[in-house]
């Protein structure tokens, strides 16, 4: 579960892009965020990962609390997160297989966790016969479906993605979104930062729309407000 | 994480080493002078120890007494002689028994065999206390009425010591300075490799990973560039030493030399090669890395 309370965030610079949001994500739920370029999505996600802390408020995921974290619980808590970038964030040099083994690695899996594992996940992902492939090697698409496969192969709780569709072309995005239902589905929490209105008003979960470090809308359904681009 | 995973922290920290081999030849060329150069210089020094301790203990001054005294006349001067300062003893040694001891010394020579006695002088052998203070004592033993001359190995004593003294400084010196940059260069090695792995590094954090994980294998790496460059610099060093002492010993000029051999030395100085590279090595990488050291 993941649970915002009066959050506040503000860079370096002064830059205050969370001005108080309360937001509670059950277990299970999938759920869009949505808003306007510069309204704040992008730093929610940073907030959940632990890359920026909050100024004030209280953020908790599954069951730990982010503000108070001691520093050996910070690998355990990103640990029940698998976060997905709009840039993939892919080794180049390593291969699918290896892409994903190396992050099971990462947090101790054995070698017989590992090749139990993957091909499990390439094939939850429609890659089965990429697995010696270097990205490079892959389409846009692909890469992004790697980028889910390595997001999910260490079994979060929750995958968080940061538009995960803004590098893929419509076809390739609605692929890409239904994958991540079906694996909302099999019971993980989907928190998806997107522009695309016409993805969200075509799968009907919860919305939430962020605009100038505000909630200015949290509902099922389609796209709301009228300002939004892209 | 459970378990310490030697063999995958050892093989990435391998191959982190031969991804920059460049850098990693430079690291570990820097290093190994730095400790030839330290460990050059820590020999000469144990080396100039050792012989100034052979002179210590036969640390004797031979005072020639005047030719015009008789042996009565002689003798009676180790009263004056054992009267001054830092002398421990003085023992009397006839033109007889000096020639004796000549004789027994160089058996083969027969041209000496037959040395008429009065060649030689009637002598004090005499013990100090303190050798530092060779040649103030060799001065005031001279100035005793009576005494002709002093043979004091003054010069060879006073040499070592300041061979001694020199490369016991320099050796300070260096081996702090060559430390420091040993170290600069290792550290800067491994952070080129951080920074070639700063992806990995940024999805190792994303997903989990402790900071312990993700520091081993550079450690390793320079464990390994500092281990790798004792080795080398062991086996140079051992060759040089080598080359050194048989140069000594063929050369007549420095018969007096007597230099350790390296089957006596080497144990040591594999022990402190090893020891330093490693301080050197993972020295270098905690301080490439001590920005992972937090999150
Ligand atoms: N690293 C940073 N330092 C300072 N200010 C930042 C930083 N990152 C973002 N901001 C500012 O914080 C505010 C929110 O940015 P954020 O990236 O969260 O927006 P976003 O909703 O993700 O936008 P987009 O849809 O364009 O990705 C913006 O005003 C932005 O300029
Ligand atoms: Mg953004």
């Amino acid at each position: 579960m993941i649970r915002l309370k009066d959050v506040e965030m503000e860079y370096d610079n002064g830059t205050r892009a969370i001005k108080g949001i309360t937001l509670t994500i059950e277990d299970g739920e999938f759920v869009f965020l949505v808003g306007p370029s510069g309204s704040g999505k992008s730093t929610i996600i940073k907030l959940l990962t632990g890359e920026v802390e909050p100024c004030a408020g209280r953020i908790m995921i599954n069951g730990f609390s982010v503000s108070n974290i001691s520093e050996r619980q910070i690998p355990l808590m990103r640990r029940t997160l698998g976060v997905i970038f709009q840039d993939f964030r892919l080794i180049e040099k390593k291969t699918v297989y290896d892409n994903l083994s190396f992050v099971m690695r990462a947090v101790g899996a054995s070698p017989k966790e590992i090749q139990k594992r993957i091909p499990y996940v390439l094939n939850l992902v429609g890659l089965s016969k990429k697995s010696n492939s270097y990205p490079t090697e892959l389409s846009g698409g692909e890469q992004q479906r790697v980028a889910i496969a390595r997001a999910l192969v260490n079994n979060p709780n929750t995958i968080i993605a940061d538009e995960p569709t803004g590098n893929l072309d419509p076809e390739r995005s609605l692929e890409l979104m239904n994958l991540l239902v079906k694996i909302n589905e099999l019971g993980t929490t989907v928190v998806v930062v997107t522009h695309e209105k016409d993805l969200v008003d075509h799968f009907g979960k919860r919305v939430v729309t962020i605009d100038s470090g505000h909630v200015i809308n949290d509902s099922v359904g389609g796209y709301v407000g009228g300002h939004i681009h892209g | 994480m459970g378990k310490h995973d030697f063999g995958y922290f050892f093989h990435e920290g391998l191959s982190n080493m031969f991804s920059h081999g460049f850098m990693s030849f430079a690291a570990i060329g820097i290093t190994v002078a730095c400790l030839l150069i330290m460990g050059t210089f820590t020999l000469v020094a144990v080396n100039a120890n050792a012989l100034l301790q052979d002179l210590e203990q036969e640390n004797e001054i031979l005072a020639y007494v005047d030719d015009s005294y008789t042996e009565e006349q002689a003798k009676a001067l180790q009263s004056k002689l054992e009267a001054v300062p830092n002398v421990a003893s003085a023992k009397f040694i006839s033109k007889e028994e000096a020639m004796e001891s000549f004789a027994e010394q160089y058996p083969d020579e027969s041209l000496f065999q037959d040395l008429d006695p009065e060649i030689f002088r009637d002598r004090f052998a005499i013990k100090i206390t303190d050798l530092h203070q060779l040649s103030q004592t060799a001065e005031q033993v001279k100035a005793v009425s009576g005494i002709a001359k002093v043979n004091a190995y003054e010069e060879i004593a006073g040499g070592f010591i300041t061979v001694r003294n020199v490369a016991t400084v320099v050796c300070v010196a260096l081996i702090a300075i060559l430390f420091v940059v040993s170290v600069f260069i290792i550290s800067n090695t491994i952070k080129l490799t951080t920074f070639d792995r700063r992806e990995e590094i940024a999805i190792m954090r994303m997903v989990g990973a402790t900071n312990g994980f993700i520091r081993w294998p550079f450690v390793y790496e320079g464990f390994l560039l500092g281990f790798l460059s004792a080795a080398i610099a062991f086996f140079l060093q051992w060759g040089l030493y080598a080359a050194v002492a048989q140069g000594v010993d063929t050369n007549d000029t420095l018969q007096l030399i007597h230099i350790i051999p390296f089957q006596q030395l080497w144990p040591a100085v594999a022990g402190i090669f090893a020891a330093a590279g490693i301080v050197i090595g993972v020295g270098g990488s905690l301080s490439a890395i001590r920005k992972f050291l937090q999150v």
